[in-house]
C-alpha cells in the first residue's frame, strides 16, 4: 500500500506524475550497455592477484613463469605504479594521502587486508589472465592482523600503517597508532544535566561489517593511447570524480582522461572509489590494447569498500515526563586500512532528531586490517542511530509512554541545532512522526500472539548538495533535451527530464534526458548523498529557466510586443498587454519552438551549480511487526511501514521504490548480513550464499507513506530520498524483537543463532517456546 | 592453446553458432560468442540469478551451465522476449510499475518470471516470492517486481 501526504498548494503538471522512464525499454530488453558489456575486437582481459593474508610484508614477487605463458602480454605490480610521497590531496573520498590512494589499488611493500591487489595481468583471454595471475609467485612474511576496531585501539595491537598522522580532540601529531582521530562534538553542560535526570539508560552495542551488495560487480575497460590520452569505460557513481581519482593515481592532467560512465548496476556508495580503472589503464599503457577487468563476487566482498563494523556506547538521561535532558556517547568505527572519517560522520547523526541542549559524543576512527571502508547509503548513520534508538525505546518502555509520542515530545524543529553546531532549516520531522502515528498500521492493534511485537525507530540523514552541471536545449520541433553529468542509478533521467518539462511546459516524454561522459558536460559530482534530483535538478531547473527566458524574448519578437507583455500560463505563451489588441493567439512551447530558426536561431543554456546551500535534511519513521520463532531464532516480518519526508516527490513510483529498497537493505543489515572472519583475520563467507542478503521470499511488502514538506532550498521543494530509508530499519526491527521476546540483543545481525543464544542467556527460551506451542 | 569447439543452438528462435572454449559457461558463450549481453554476470556461482535463461524449457543460471552442454538446445534469453516491436507483457509491466531501478537484475527477473507464468498462469503472492527467491535485487525491495509479475499474469490470462 502506498500513500502520499502532499502539499497541494502548488499545481504541478508533470511533477508528481508517473511517466515511464526514458531508459526503461533498453533495460527490459537487454539492450542497455552496462560496463561489462563494453567490448573491443583487440581487447585484452585483465586479472588481479590478491593477497591471501590479512597483513603481510611482501618480500618478493616473481612474475617470470606467468610472463612466459603464451598470450600473456603484461604483468604489473606496485613497482609499476607512480611513486608518490606522503602528501594530502583532494580525492573522490575527501582529503587523502596520495601514497595511500596508489597503494590502495596496488599494494606497496605490505598487504594490508586479505584481497589487497598485489599484481595484475593482461592476457588474450579471461581464463588465461586468471591462470597467469595464479602463476605469479609471491613470498610473504605474514604479520599479526587486527580486524576489530576495539582491539585495534589496545596498546599491544598490530600497527596497520605504522606511524601515521593522528588527531586527538584537535591536536595533530605523528605517532605509531591505529587511531586516526578522536573527534568530539559537545554542547551545553552534559555532566550537570545528567544530575537532573530521573531515568538514565546506558548501553553498549555491536554491529558487523556489511557490504552494499550491488548485483553488478565493479568493472573497467581502459585504453591508454601512446599520445598520453586515456579513455575509460566503467561502472561508476560519477564519471567526473572517477576521472579525478584515476588521474591523481596516474599523475596525468584531467584533460588527458575521458571517463565514459556506462549504465551502472547499483552502487549505494560502493562505486564511488576507484579500484580497477588505474590498473586497467596501466595495463593498457603497457600493452597498447584496451584492457578489461571485472571483479569476482569474492573480490567484491574482500577488496572493495564495505561499511564499518562498530562498537558504540550510549548514555541517555530523561525526566519522568519523557523530556530528554542529556546524552553522552562513544562511537568506535572500523575504518579499514587507510584513514577516513566515518565515525565522525556517525557522531554528527546520532542525536540529530532530538532536542538535546546538553549532549556530547566522541568518535573514534580506527585503522584495521580490512579493506578501506566506503560509503554505504547514509554512511555511518544506521549504526549510530540503531544504538540511540534502542536506548530511547527502552526509556519509553520504562516510562510506559507511546514510543512515537515520546519522540514527538523531543523532536527537533526549524532553528534547533545539531550537536555539531549546524542549525536546521525547515524540516518535516514532526509531520513525519504525526503521519506515522496516524497511519493505518500504527493505529491497528500491535500483534499480540506469542513472540510477536511491534517496533519503531526514527532515522535522519543530512542529504548532500555538492556540484552539478546540466545543459538544456530546445530542439527545432519544440521538444527539448537535457544533458547532465549525473549517472542514472535508479531513475534520475526521468526525474531530471520531468523538472525541465515542468519549467518548459512540455510533457515528460517530450524531453530527452541523457548522461554525458566527462568530455561533454561540466563537472558533476557523484550520484550519491541523495543529491541528484535535488542538486542536478537545481542545475537543470536553472538551465531550463534560462531557456525559457529566451523563449519569452522570441515570442515578443514574433508578436512584435515588449517582452514584459509575454506571460507563460498553462503550458503556453500568451500576450497580455496594452501594446496590441487581444487577437494574438497563444503559442505552446512546442509551437514556439518550431519558430526558433526564424527568430534568431537555436536556444540552449547550460548551468553549473554548487548546491551546498539549500540542502534539506530527510527524516524517516518506521514501524515493524515481527514474530520470533524461539526455537530456531528466525524473525519473520509480519508488516512493515516506512514514512518519510521527501520534500517533493518528483516521480512518486521511484520515491516509493527508493524507500522500499532502502528498507530491505536495512532488514538485511538487521537480521542476516555480516562479514565472518577466521582467526587469521580472513573473511570466509565471500559469496551470496553465505553472505545472506534478503531475497523476495524473506520480506513482506514494504508499505510507504510519502510526506511532502517542501525544502525551501530547492525550486520545487526536493530534499532527496534514497539514503534516509536505510537508517531506521536496524532500530525498528531490534525494538520489535525486544518487545516480542523481552530480550534486547544490542548486537547485529540478529541472526537466528544469536537470537536463540540471547533467549537462552536471558533464561526465557524455554518459557517462550512453551508459550508458542 | 585452449581447445575450441563449435556449438550450435537455437537461441531466441535463430540457429546460432558459437565458438567456445572448454572452460566457458553458457553465460560466457552468450555474451562473448553470440554477442547477447542481456544476461548479466553477478556472482558466477548461481546465487544471484542475473544470468537466468531458459534452456529446453527449463529455467537455469547460465553461469552454471557449460557452453558445450547446449549443443542442439533451444535457448531463450531476455533478448527474445519481445515479439517484434511489441514488448512482452512482463516487460511492459516492469516499465509501467517502475519495477526496476538500476536494471542489472531485470533481465534475470524477466526470464525467471516468464518461466513461472508458463508453468503457473495464476500464481499467488507466496508462489511468486518463492519462485523468484533465486533472483537477487538490491534496489527495489521487491514489491514493485511482485506487482509487475501479478499485473502481467492477469494481462496474459485475459488475452488468452
Amino acid at each position: 500500500m502506498e500513500q502520499q501526504v502532499t502539499d497541494q498548494s502548488k499545481n504541478y503538471k508533470v511533477i508528481g506524475s508517473r511517466p515511464v522512464r526514458h531508459d526503461g525499454e533498453d533495460k527490459v530488453t537487454g539492450r542497455a550497455q552496462y560496463g561489462a558489456d563494453v567490448s573491443f575486437r583487440d581487447q585484452l582481459w585483465g586479472a588481479v592477484l590478491r593477497s591471501p593474508h590479512a597483513h603481510a610484508k611482501i618480500k618478493s614477487i616473481d612474475t617470470s613463469a606467468a610472463l612466459a605463458m603464451p598470450g600473456v602480454k603484461a604483468i604489473i605490480t606496485g613497482a609499476d605504479m607512480p611513486k608518490l610521497d606522503d602528501k594530502t590531496t583532494r580525492s573522490v573520498e575527501g582529503i587523502e594521502n596520495q601514497r595511500y590512494m596508489v597503494e590502495r589499488v596496488m599494494a606497496g611493500d605490505k598487504a594490508l587486508f586479505k584481497g589487497h591487489p598485489i599484481a595484475a595481468v593482461a592476457a588474450t583471454d579471461r581464463f588465461l589472465a586468471e591462470e597467469a595471475a595464479n602463476a605469479i609467485k609471491v613470498e610473504y612474511e605474514v604479520l599479526p592482523a587486527v580486524i576489530n576496531p576495539v582491539d585495534a585501539l589496545k596498546p599491544d595491537a598490530p600497527l596497520v600503517l605504522g606511524e601515521i598522522s593522528s588527531v586527538t580532540l584537535g591536536e595533530k601529531s605523528r605517532k605509531e597508532t591505529n587511531l586516526v582521530s578522536q573527534t568530539r562534538f559537545e554542547q551545553g553542560n552534559v555532566d550537570e544535566a545528567f544530575s537532573t535526570a530521573e531515568i538514565i539508560v546506558e548501553r553498549e552495542f555491536d554491529t558487523k561489517t556489511v557490504h552494499q551488495g550491488y548485483i553488478e560487480p565493479h568493472n573497467a575497460t581502459a585504453l591508454y593511447r601512446s599520445d598520453g590520452q586515456v579513455t575509460i569505460w566503467t561502472s561508476t557513481q560519477g564519471g567526473f570524480p572517477n576521472r579525478e581519482g584515476t588521474a591523481a593515481i596516474l599523475q596525468v592532467p584531467l584533460s588527458k582522461v575521458k571517463v565514459v560512465p556506462m549504465e551502472i548496476g547499483g552502487g549505494f556508495g560502493g562505486k564511488i572509489p576507484v579500484y580497477l580503472e588505474p590498473v586497467a589503464a596501466v595495463l593498457s599503457r603497457a600493452t597498447g590494447h584496451p584492457v578489461k577487468l571485472i571483479m569476482s563476487r569474492a573480490d567484491e566482498f574482500q577488496s572493495s569498500g564495505p561499511a564499518s563494523s562498530t562498537h558504540i556506547k550510549v548514555k541517555v538521561g530523561a525526566k519522568k515526563d519523557g523530556t530528554l535532558v542529556a546524552a553522552d556517547s562513544q562511537l568506535v568505527y572500523e575504518g579499514g586500512c587507510y584513514p577516513n572519517v566515518y565515525a565522525a560522520t556517525g557522531a554528527m547523526c546520532i542525536y540529530s532528531p532530538y532536542k538535546l541542549e546538553n549532549a556530547r559524543v566522541d568518535a573514534f576512527d580506527v585503522l584495521t586490517n580490512t579493506p578501506k571502508v566506503a560509503a554505504y547509503r547514509a554512511p555511518s548513520a544506521p549504526q549510530a542511530m540503531f544504538a540511540m534508538e534502542s536506548c530511547l525505546d527502552e526509556i519509553a518502555q520504562q516510562l510506559e509512554m507511546d514510543p512515537l509520542e515520546f519522540r514527538l515530545m523531543n523532536a527537533v524543529d526549524e532553528g534547533d541545532r545539531r550537536v555539531d553546531g549546524m542549525k536546521f532549516p525547515r524540516i518535516g520531522f514532526k509531520e513525519t512522526l504525526q503521519a506515522a502515528m496516524n497511519s493505518d498500521h500504527y493505529k491497528s492493534a500491535p500483534p499480540s500472539g506469542p513472540c510477536q511485537g511491534r517496533g519503531t525507530s526514527v532515522g535522519f540523514w543530512f542529504n548532500a548538495g555538492m556540484s552539478s552541471s546540466a545543459t538544456v536545449a530546445m530542439n527545432l520541433d519544440g521538444t527539448a533535451s537535457v544533458v547532465t553529468g549525473s549517472v542514472d542509478i535508479g531513475g534520475q533521467r526521468a526525474s531530471l527530464a520531468m523538472i525541465a518539462a515542468e519549467v518548459l511546459g512540455l510533457r515528460a516524454d517530450e524531453v530527452r534526458p541523457s548522461v554525458a561522459d566527462t568530455d561533454s558536460v561540466g563537472h558533476t559530482d557523484v550520484t550519491g548523498g541523495s543529491r541528484t534530483t535535488y542538486a542536478t535538478g537545481t542545475a537543470v531547473h536553472k538551465a531550463a529557466e534560462a531557456v525559457k527566458a529566451e523563449l519569452f524574448k522570441r515570442a515578443a519578437k514574433l508578436w512584435d510586443v515588449p517582452v514584459e507583455e509575454v506571460v507563460f500560463d498553462d503550458g503556453a505563451f500568451h500576450h497580455k498587454g496594452a501594446s496590441k489588441g487581444d487577437d494574438i493567439k497563444p503559442m505552446t512551447t512546442r509551437q514556439l519552438g518550431q519558430k526558433l530558426a526564424r527568430t534568431g536561431g537555436p536556444v540552449s543554456a547550460s548551468a553549473s551549480v554548487n548546491a551546498n546551500r539549500g540542502v534539506g535534511a530527510g527524516f524517516g519513521v518506521h514501524i515493524a511487526d515481527v514474530e520470533v520463532d524461539p526455537e530456531t531464532g528466525k524473525t519473520t516480518i509480519l508488516r512493515y511501514t516506512a514514512v518519510q519526508d521527501v520534500g517533493t516527490a518528483i516521480h512518486p513510483s521511484y520515491v516509493e521504490g527508493q524507500i522500499q529498497g532502502g528498507v530491505v537493505q536495512g532488514i538485511g543489515w538487521a537480521l542476516n548480513e555480516e562479514y565472518v572472519h577466521d582467526d587469521q583475520g580472513r573473511m570466509v563467507n565471500t559469496g551470496f550464499l553465505d553472505y545472506r542478503m534478503p531475497t523476495m521470499y524473506d520480506v513482506p511488502n514494504i508499505e510507504t507513506i510519502i510526506v511532502e514538506v517542501p525544502n525551501p532550498g530547492h525550486p520545487f521543494g526536493v530534499r532527496g530520498v534514497g539514503e534516509t530509508p536505510i537508517v531506521p530499519p536496524l532500530g525498528t526491527i531490534h525494538n520489535a524483537i525486544a518487545r516480542a521476546t523481552g530480550v534486547r540483543l544490542r548486537s547485529l545481525p540478529m541472526s537466528p543463532p544469536k537470537v536463540v543464544k540471547a533467549l537462552q542467556e536471558q533464561g526465557v527460551a524455554a518459557q517462550l517456546v512453551a508459550a508458542s506451542t | 592453446m585452449a581447445t575450441k569447439n563449435i556449438v550450435t543452438a537455437v537461441v531466441n528462435g535463430n540457429e546460432t553458432t558459437m565458438m567456445v572454449d572448454n572452460r566457458m559457461s553458457l553465460l560466457d558463450a552468450l555474451r562473448e560468442s553470440a554477442g547477447l549481453t542481456g544476461a548479466k554476470e553477478g556472482c558466477l556461482s548461481g546465487d544471484c540469478g542475473a544470468c537466468s535463461v531458459i534452456v529446453n524449457g527449463k529455467l537455469v543460471d547460465s553461469c552454471l551451465v557449460m557452453a558445450r552442454e547446449v549443443e542442439g538446445a533451444t535457448i531463450e534469453t531476455v533478448e527474445g522476449m519481445a515479439r517484434g516491436a511489441a514488448l512482452h507483457p512482463l516487460q511492459q509491466q516492469f516499465l509501467d510499475k517502475a519495477a526496476l531501478q538500476c536494471g542489472i537484475c531485470t533481465p534475470g527477473f524477466l526470464v525467471a518470471a516468464k518461466a513461472l507464468l508458463e508453468k503457473n498462469p495464476d500464481p499467488s503472492d507466496e508462489e511468486i516470492r518463492y519462485w523468484l527467491a533465486g533472483n537477487l535485487c538490491r534496489c527495489t525491495g521487491y514489491d514493485k517486481i511482485l506487482q509487475a509479475v501479478k499485473g502481467a499474469a492477469a494481462e496474459m490470462r485475459t488475452s488468452k
